[in-house]
């Protein structure tokens, strides 16, 4: 038996006579929480109403029912006189976090609570019912107890049943919920409403009701009024709650919501620039890497068709991300999202390492966190992945050379001097560079050296007139000594960034080419997830 | 009958009135280039047209650090300050 001086929920309440019935009374009232169906509260009956008759001139007894017709049943099949309130809609049975029926408070007169008990248990009722004699001044009804067993447990209450208990948690007073709620009409079809209101990529959305809102909620400790970032272009601060609807929208499960939070704090950043990441006639999205223990337990694709479609959390995490650039941020296509061609991947664009199959350290180890921390690294890059194909190589050396050649294809082939790409190596490929024990420092720098060419080829010409421009050389009229001079297709080797995905077979790798890197353009950011059990 | 959870910005957008339109051209001009390649090929010869043909006009030239971001604060404080007129060659 719990005993505390805490304030409980006022309400109101109306008996089955329609009368309505106010809490606290002014008066010490017992509260008895009772369901019908629940054999524990059909047993009880007889002393709640015994209690009531025993202390109703100086005391209010009130049996809270959880549905309308059992209430009824149990009024007419104990001939109750002790006021029955409906509590149909179980918002008070939810306000006092009932979980088991029967559940009995007692209350002072200022609804101060002095004592708690569920279930049945004799010694329980027999200690309340002499602490309302004592403090009514009245006598203790007569109970022939050795017709009640010494204890017997009670039931579920109702207000816990898990999708009622979605509800009342959306509906309750205080609720967790500060957005803009909108109701439809009965003849709206929801799906066609958030179409015509523009708050879909186009494909249909998850309706983000307030208790799917609520539920997504769970998947973080965080407050949902708490700032996550200020997301441009719009400036708009987006909070915990205004990300979890977006994510329901996207079809995200709850636990991917704080890997959704985490992407769009990386994002924000300066560093990442999204604002032009968003804005640029390049087709660039954020391409969202996940590694560590949170993979698996999402259940994220890392294997076969690891940047492709048919998983949930790949899917539906990059489009969380995006549908809040939309929504909050203001990022829309023909608006301030204004890339000439776009690609597939600003749907989505997230998938995983596979770390184990990796010969190298992990991306979130190379960039500083623990193997056993949750990292999102994401990087401002094509929408849309390009493959290399090599079956024939069977060394490193001639292995890698291919792949360089084909990243050097990123931008325009004669671009060199290029920001961040992200090199995707198949397990096929990592075999055949492992085999040769290369470090991703040696996969660098041959893919440096075999697309270093001599500047005189990389000047915009006749055949083609897209190059190394000489003036952002700093160079007007080059001597042949400068002409010759070998430019490497990456401003810096750190820029090739390097991770192992894929299926098992399948002599190809794939590469995400850049947009514009560093300060003046978009660094790639890794951040923490928050780790919810 | 169902529920939405509202998935966009609440805030309600500032409204801002144009500054008015002077009648003739007179003061600073300032020419801001975003620094996309080869804007300054198209702003140079605006320039010279300008100084043709607004004798009295004084020409400021801006330039932002990088195309892929919004001016930084401190330029947008400069061009308003020191000019009575922008022109801006936007992307591509």
């Amino acid at each position: 038996m719990a005993s505390q001086q805490a304030s409980l929920p006022r309400f109101e309440l109306k008996d089955a006579s329609g009368a309505l019935r106010k809490f606290p009374t002014g008066r010490v009232t017992l509260l008895c929480f009772v369901k019908e169906d629940c054999p524990t509260c059909v047993m009880t009956m007889p002393l709640i109403e015994a209690a009531h008759c025993a202390f109703e001139s100086r005391a209010n007894v009130f049996s809270i029912g959880q549905e309308r017709d059992g209430n009824l049943k149990l009024i007419e099949r104990h001939r109750l006189t002790v006021p029955m309130l409906d509590d149909s809609a179980l918002m008070v049975s939810y306000a006092n976090d009932i979980e088991i029926v029967p559940t009995m408070v007692l209350a002072d007169a200022d609804g101060k609570q002095l004592t708690r008990f569920e279930g049945f248990d004799r010694a329980d009722w027999q200690r309340v019912l002499d602490q309302l004699a004592r403090l009514t001044g009245s006598a203790v009804p007569a109970i022939d107890w050795a017709s009640y067993p010494k204890s017997r447990p009670g039931c579920g209450s109702k207000s816990v049943e898990p999708e009622i208990a979605e509800r009342l948690a959306a509906q309750a007073s205080g609720s967790r919920l500060t957005a803009r709620q909108i109701e439809l009409g009965s003849a709206q079809d929801e799906f066609e409403f958030m179409f015509d209101r523009g708050l879909t990529d186009g494909l249909p959305v998850v309706t983000p009701t307030p208790e799917r809102v609520v539920r997504m909620l769970a998947g973080t400790r965080r407050d949902p009024r708490e700032i996550v970032a200020t997301v441009p272009p719009n400036l708009a601060p987006v909070t915990i709650e205004k990300t979890a609807v977006n994510a329901v929208m996207a079809g995200c499960k709850p636990e991917y919501l704080p890997t959704v939070i985490a992407v769009i704090e990386a994002i924000c950043t300066p560093e990442f620039n999204i604002h032009g990441v968003m804005a640029t006639t390049w087709g660039a999205t954020p391409v969202i890497v996940i590694n560590g223990p949170i993979r698996k337990r999402l259940g994220m694709n890392m294997g076969m068709m690891a940047l492709g479609y048919g998983t949930r959390a790949n899917a539906t995490i990059g489009r969380a991300v995006k549908l809040v650039l939309r929504n909050m941020g203001g990022a829309k296509p023909g608006e301030i999202e204004r890339s000439t061609l776009g690609a597939i991947g600003k749907f989505t664009t997230c998938f995983a390492e596979w770390e184990e199959r990796s010969p190298w350290e992990p991306l979130h180890v190379e960039r500083g966190f623990q193997p056993q921390e949750s990292v999102v690294t994401v990087f401002g890059l094509e929408a849309g992945s390009r493959q290399i194909a090599d079956q024939l190589s069977r060394t490193a050396h001639a292995l890698v050379g291919s792949l360089g050649l084909g990243l050097e294809a990123c931008w325009h082939p004669k671009q060199h001097g290029a920001g961040e790409v992200l090199l995707i190596v198949s397990p096929e490929h990592a075999d055949t560079i492992a085999r040769d024990g290369w470090s991703k420092a040696q996969v660098r720098g041959r893919i440096q050296q075999i697309t270093a060419r001599p500047l005189r080829e990389l000047l915009p010409d006749e055949e083609s007139g897209e190059g190394v421009p000489l003036k952002a050389l700093g160079l007007t009229n080059p001597t042949a000594e400068q002409l010759s001079q070998r430019v490497a297709k990456f401003r810096k080797p750190e820029y090739i960034n390097i991770i192992v995905a894929g299926g098992e077979a399948g002599k190809f790798s794939a590469v995400f080419g850049g947009w514009v890197s560093g300060p003046m353009g978009s660094s790639s950011v890794s951040r923490r997830i928050e780790e919810v059990p | 009958m169902t529920r939405i959870v509202d998935p966009t910005d609440e805030r309600v957008p500032l409204r801002r009135t144009l500054a008015p339109r002077p009648s003739k051209l007179s003061g600073t001009v300032a020419i801001l280039d975003i620094a996309k390649p080869r804007g300054d090929v198209l702003l140079d010869r605006l320039e010279e047209h300008l100084r043709d043909r607004l004798a009295g006009v004084e020409i400021k030239r801006f330039r932002k650090p990088t195309f892929t971001k919004p001016a930084p604060d401190e330029l947008r404080r400069q061009i308003a300050g020191q000019s009575d007129f922008i022109i801006e060659g936007l992307a591509d």
